[in-house]
């Protein structure tokens, strides 16, 4: 069983419009897959997959502390520990800003101080029309997304076996603090969904390098390529320096919102589309990278193929 | 006053918003970009940094002369930081919170506190906007800090816009908490309009007067309108969907410097949010008048 995660480092780069398409290819090639959905903060790939909810469970990451006032003596010790910021000067505690670390409770002369467990999200597991589903909300301000992400990722795994699935695809969070590390540890490759834009070049660098940090294959695509051919080529460049493979181009199609309006995929939409085939041979490209197992350094031989590419390899040349 | 630009759902326009923002405002002006996992601001603004201040956590270090294996430290320890073995004791800085209890338990004195550089924080300056950004290192888990690092950057004599990372959990709440105003961007389409939810119930919940910005108008449908209309929450400005604008943004340019007419929007804009500001009862009924 394999696990491919699609990350970004950029937000609004079509994560999750992709990770929903690449699930009705497989389901075309006969291929089991389980869709797992590691951005619980604002979590999407629902609004596609539409699922029927079948197991519901409350998440506890944590803890909150709340003082009572009619054992608290003012001591004012509380204020002194607390290094978060969540103790007022009349002994409140702010809930978004406690950590949860239980060092006020814990030191409280006068055992004033509750630190109870906090629920803070729910995560489920579904039915689809592409197979089951494993997703998640994290409540509002919450602190523990990634254990939440963890979670998740977990449940994923272990429903995968039971029901002897081939692989999972992640759509995964944007950034590369807490809930992206916690989306990919042990995946077997990231694909990279970058934007031709001077953020979206300068995003994928940093994801690309947590990639390398915890040596994982990753490999690249560029969405909406069109926009600007200029930065699409930078991004190839980058990519070819760093021996990262570009799967796919996929060229900015107006589809994306209408088949996320009718909750489908764009394969299921209007896969006749440009954007549609550069999908499908993207996705012939990515099975062709998970049936190795590739250590970071590894490549197969990958056909150049097309002209920007073929640009890329000529501009390194001279 | 401080303005701070979030949106739930990544990708909806921030940073467009926020530096076209901070370019058009007369007088004084600070930009804080918040987002120390991807900062963007920078690559539109090219401030000069003038000074670059590393971030450091502190951990726990455990002097083994001293310690007694009492296990204190680690009982206290909600984050799994600290494992105390038969004869040593062992650090997991990764998962260290840095909220000082061991050293506050510890009877021996065993426990001292050392730096571990988790990122750093660049600040500078552009004509007259005063510049500061967080940048998570690579590899390290946790962004409040570096966020709450760049927020104690803000200067009471200026107007301050910060730029929020997206999402609705911590670091978001670490960026916008007690701002004066968030304005939260989004797309009309169904992804937009469902992060814009969440969002809209984390500035509730924090208190904070809000409004909404559509940017990209015109590629989806009006539920976020009509969700707008709903709630009592104004729209203070639309940009529409423009190629044009996609490929300023796209070359790293400051779409108001490009195009008089988001200038004049972004201006209008903060007038606007100034006298929100200033009048809470109009911020109650919802409507801008």
């Amino acid at each position: 069983m394999k696990e491919l995660v699609i990350l970004s480092g950029k937000g609004g780069t079509g994560k999750t419009s992709i990770t929903a398409a690449l699930a009705s290819l497989a389901l075309e090639r006969d291929l089991a897959p389980l869709c797992c959905d590691a951005d619980v903060d604002a979590a999407d790939l629902h609004l596609i997959l539409t699922p029927d909810i079948c197991k519901v469970r409350d998440f506890s990451g944590g803890h909150t502390a709340s003082i009572h006032r009619e054992h608290c003596t003012d001591c004012g010790l509380c204020l002194d520990l607390c290094r978060f910021d969540a103790i007022s000067d009349d002994y409140q505690i702010d809930p978004f800003a406690c950590e949860g670390c239980g060092v006020c409770s814990d030191l409280c002369p006068a055992n004033a101080i509750e630190f109870k467990e906090t629920v803070c999200g729910q995560w489920f597991e579904s039915d689809t029309r592409f197979g089951p589903f494993i997703h998640a909300r994290l409540d509002i301000g919450q602190e523990n997304s990634g254990k939440l992400v963890a979670r998740v990722r977990e449940e994923a795994r272990s429903l995968a076996e039971q029901t002897d699935r081939d692989f999972i695809l992640t759509d995964g969070p944007p950034g590369i603090g807490c809930p992206v590390i916690a989306s990919i540890s042990q995946a077997t490759a990231v694909l990279i969904v970058a934007e031709p834009t001077v953020s979206g070049l300068h995003d994928m660098k940093r994801v690309i390098e947590l990639c390398r940090h915890f040596k994982l294959p990753a490999m690249v695509c560029i969405n909406k390529y069109d926009l600007n051919p200029v930065q699409t080529l930078a991004i190839e460049r980058y990519a070819l320096e760093h021996q990262i493979r570009v799967v796919g181009r996929i060229g900015f199609d107006p589809i994306f919102t209408h088949a996320m309006i009718q909750e489908k995929t764009i394969i299921e939409y209007h896969r006749q589309t440009a954007a549609g085939r550069q999908i499908e041979k993207m996705w012939t490209r990515i099975l062709s990278h998970l049936q190795f197992s590739l250590s970071f350094n590894e490549h197969p031989p990958f056909p150049i193929s097309t002209p920007l590419e073929q640009r890329s390899v000529n501009n390194e040349k001279r | 006053m401080i303005i701070s630009i979030a949106s739930g759902k990544g990708g909806t326009g921030k940073t467009t918003l926020s530096t076209s923002l901070a370019v058009s405002i007369p007088g004084n002006v600070q930009f804080l970009d918040c987002d120390v996992e991807e900062p963007n601001g920078h690559l539109f603004l090219t401030p000069e940094i003038k000074k670059r201040e590393q971030m450091d956590a502190r951990v726990p270090k455990i002097d083994l002369n001293q310690c007694t294996l009492c296990r204190k430290c680690m009982e206290i320890c909600r984050f799994g930081a600290i494992a105390v073995l038969k004869d040593t004791v062992m650090v997991f800085e990764d998962h260290c919170h840095s909220c000082g209890g061991c050293l506050a338990v510890c009877p021996e004195g065993a426990v001292h506190e050392v730096s571990r550089p988790i990122g750093e924080v660049e600040s500078g300056q552009i004509g007259q906007i005063a510049f500061a950004h967080g940048k998570l290192d690579i590899g390290q888990v946790m962004a409040p800090p570096v966020i709450r690092q760049v927020r104690s950057c803000t200067d009471d004599n200026s107007t301050t816009i910060i730029d929020a990372p997206p999402g609705t959990s911590c670091p978001v709440i670490t960026a916008v908490n007690k701002t004066d105003f968030v304005i939260l961007v989004t797309e009309p389409t169904p992804f937009g309009l469902h992060d814009l939810r969440l969002a809209v119930e984390t500035v509730r919940l924090l208190g904070i007067p809000h409004g909404i910005v559509i940017n990209r108008d015109g590629v989806g449908n009006d539920d976020v309108r009509h969700y707008a209309q709903k709630e009592n929450i104004p729209i203070l400005m639309e940009i529409p969907f423009s190629k044009e604008i996609a490929k300023i943004y796209s070359n790293g340019g400051i779409v108001a410097l490009q195009m008089p007419e988001i200038k004049e929007k972004c201006l209008t804009l903060f007038h606007t949010i100034t006298t929100l500001v200033n009048n809470p009862t109009r911020i109650n009924r919802g409507r801008v008048q």
